[in-house]
């Protein structure tokens, strides 16, 4: 145990920090679930990629920098830190892409990794269905095989951000007579074919951050596929491990976070109630316990360790922990909390709403907390299943 | 950077566990329960010939000359069988006392060798215990005063027992005079002790915790396999699991608090207390929540006297308020984050 950055990694960090400090936007951008703050991300992607920081995980001859995962904490450190922008290619470069190193063909990896570095190509995600939602094996969105093509028909949903993304990649059924987790595959698809029509869902705060995604006869080219045919369940597991493990959230996503709620409690320390100050050192407490977490999990996987079911405990973890901290922020602000971001007046404060709004969908998304405690009990604690 | 411990540091405490499980069975901590002095001679005599009395003390005074990382393990696994001896208080928290004493006290050449050879037992008088642990079994106290050290033998004091809910530990309030001849290190030395002694206790206290929180959790696993109600084990009913992974996680995200904690101590890194105080409260949350969801998988037989539960959650809660208890320790991190200029959010984890 040696719990001290190397001279090369405080070296790496300096030279991210000096980066972001020359090149984070002055101001906010606008929210990415517009059509507008979509280019605008799109342009901070190119912007990453152009210093070669968009996918600081990947080869080098791929866009990325070769990092382990010890450097990739430290970059996320240092994003967050400098307040960056949130990363509108988060589907493609922290989920698909771990899938596409490992599933993927090496045509498949040239073909689509630059372009997702580079901001070309903004990734949507195709799993959910109306019918098809925590029980995700009961997909029924069909790619029936016709010659070199995938025929797909049918309706995904709870697609983030897909009304302006550019790719989708998710799982369809090609074996109709198949049930459950056999016969679907994974299939990788530009938005814009024939046959495909978008719906935007309104969220929460009224922007389209949703679509539901219809699919009319679409011809996909079997060369788009991931993985062997009928084999889509596990290659998506592989993404979704990922998403509940390591990549989805970052822990320098919650230390800024509880870092701003100390501020906000130190601020409004007079009219607070002071019993908020225990969530407040929770807040803390929770935060560097995952990050510790985190570091102790890249530190396993460094010596060939795997990432097993307690990748679910990470995802209760800090969808709780987020949970808990926007309500510290909500009772701090009492009366003004309920002022949204886009109230000209609401100054420093607006941006909690969001936070807010948006903490109560991690419990739900990337495989509710109740499927996480399901994964937990029977397989890492050994209980039998019901 | 690297969070991992070494194979051998791993490796003893495999083997220590293994030792454990088959000398420390339940039955055998009843039994020990029913004794008078509530400690078992045959018990320590074992601990010593695993080597783990001579642990912390120097080789020059016949230990082995670990340090605070090597104990971590190991008390993990001392929590986890809910060993009834005071082997942390005396050869982890007493022998690093005296080790640190300064100058070349002649107690340390009295007791350090005693210790290593598992023949003695010291308890350890410290003003956030309003209590002390095993006063009536030991052949030497080590009390505070206004920061002094004072070595104080057990005829020297005045000691009334105090009934425990964990029949493991034996408490005694102790009246006692300091005098020129008890001190043996004076306040502006001894402060610093006192303050690495309280956060050594602490973390021992932490890791204890994240054992018993653990072994609950096995208990509730294995006992909600084997009942079964509605012809199924209770354990496949989701109101059953979802409890116990709420366990798991609190567990997986207290262990490496721990494991930073004994770090800072070890290379007495100037966060260290912040450090201590986080992983106490982690690990006692983690027993604690442990002990509430294993009672309650249990169901009435986790409210009986019968079940082992009992031993673990006793422990746990006493534990969880020893070395500073909840309030003590969040005013420590309170001090620490609402300070101006603290190193808070991202990237200053490791900041020392």
């Amino acid at each position: 145990m040696r719990l001290e950055y190397t001279e090369r990694q405080s070296k790496f960090r300096a030279e991210i920090r000096e980066w972001l400090q020359a090149n984070v936007p002055s101001h906010a951008l606008k929210s990415f679930d517009t059509k507008e703050g979509f280019e605008e991300h799109r342009q901070w992607e190119r912007k990453l990629n152009s210093g070669r920081w968009s996918a600081v995980t990947w080869p080098t001859e791929l866009g990325g920098r070769g990092c382990d995962l010890i450097e990739w904490l430290i970059f996320e450190e240092e994003y967050w830190r400098a307040g960056a922008p949130l990363r509108v290619n988060q589907n493609g470069i922290f989920l698909l892409a771990s899938t596409l190193m490992e599933y993927g063909t090496e045509e498949q990896k040239k073909r689509f990794l630059p372009r997702m570095a580079a901001g070309d190509d903004l990734w949507a995600q195709g799993w959910s269905e109306p019918g098809a939602g925590s029980d995700m094996a009961a997909i029924r969105c069909k790619a029936v095989r016709d010659g070199d093509h995938y025929v797909i028909n049918g309706q995904k949903t709870w697609s983030t951000r897909a009304v302006f993304a550019d790719w989708l990649f998710g799982l369809f059924r090609s074996d109709p007579e198949s049930s459950r987790h056999h016969g679907l595959t994974f299939v990788l698809l530009p938005l814009n074919l024939p046959g495909i029509s978008i719906r935007p869902i309104k969220q929460l705060n009224g922007l389209p951050g949703f679509a539901e995604i219809f699919f009319d006869d679409v011809r996909v080219p079997v060369e788009n596929r991931m993985g062997e045919e009928g084999q889509g369940w596990n290659v998506a597991m592989a993404t979704a491990g990922f998403e509940r493990g390591l990549m989805l959230r970052s822990p320098g996503r919650f230390q800024k976070t509880s870092k701003d709620l100390i501020d906000l409690f130190k601020e409004n320390r007079e009219t607070a109630d002071p019993s908020i100050s225990d969530a407040v050192v929770k807040s803390w407490m929770d935060s560097e316990a995952y990050a510790l977490s985190t570091y102790s999990t890249a530190s396993r996987l460094r010596k060939g360790g795997h990432i097993g079911a307690e990748a679910s405990t990470n995802k209760i973890f800090w969808s709780e922990m987020d949970l808990a901290m926007n309500e510290a922020a909500m009772r701090i602000l009492g009366p003004r909390a309920e002022l949204m971001a886009q109230d000209g007046d609401s100054g420093e404060i607006g941006h909690w709403m969001d936070s807010f709004l948006f903490s109560q969908a991690g419990p739900i998304y990337a495989g509710s907390n109740e499927i996480q405690r399901n994964i937990i009990a029977e397989r890492m604690l050994g209980l039998p299943r019901s | 950077m690297d969070f991992t411990f070494k194979d051998d540091h791993v490796d003893f405490s495999d083997s220590i566990r293994k030792f454990l499980m088959v000398e420390a069975a339940p039955e055998m901590l009843r039994e020990i329960w029913e004794t008078e002095s509530g400690r078992s001679k045959a018990l320590r005599e074992k601990l010593a010939e695993q080597g783990l009395t001579a642990l912390s003390v120097p080789e020059e005074f016949n230990g082995i000359g670990l340090g605070d990382l090597d104990w971590i393990l190991i008390h993990q696994e001392l929590g986890y069988y809910a060993i009834p001896d005071s082997l942390s208080d005396t050869a982890y928290l007493a022998a690093w006392l005296l080790n640190n004493l300064p100058g070349d006290a002649a107690l340390k050449k009295e007791w350090l060798p005693k210790i290593a050879n598992g023949s003695v037992r010291i308890a350890i008088g410290h003003p956030v215990n309003p209590m002390v642990a095993d006063a009536a079994n030991a052949d030497l106290l080590l009390m505070w005063h206004n920061d002094e050290i004072h070595a104080v033998q057990r005829k020297q004091v005045q000691m009334t027992a105090r009934a425990s809910i964990d029949a493991s530990r034996r408490l005694c309030e102790v009246k006692w005079k300091p005098s020129d001849a008890t001190r043996v290190c004076p306040a502006s030395h001894g402060a610093a002790l006192w303050q690495g002694l309280l956060d050594r206790a602490a973390l021992a206290a932490a890791a204890h915790l994240l054992g018993l929180a653990q072994r609950m959790l096995d208990l509730g696993i294995d006992y909600s396999a084997q009942r079964k109600q509605f012809g199924k084990p209770i354990g496949s009913f989701q109101a059953v699991k979802h409890q116990l992974a709420d366990v798991a996680v609190k567990i997986e995200f207290a262990k490496p608090v721990l494991y930073r904690a004994a770090y800072s101590v070890m290379h007495d890194k100037s966060r260290r207390s912040v450090n201590v105080s986080h992983a106490k409260l982690a690990c006692g949350e983690a027993a604690w929540v442990s002990a509430r969801k294993s009672i309650q998988v249990h169901g009435a037989m986790g409210y009986t006297w019968e079940a082992d539960l009992q031993m673990f959650m006793k422990r746990a809660w006493s534990l969880n308020a020893a070395w500073g208890d909840q309030t003590f320790h969040k005013k420590r991190i309170a001090d620490f984050i609402y300070a101006d200029g603290a190193p808070l959010g991202p990237g200053e984890t490791f900041t020392n």
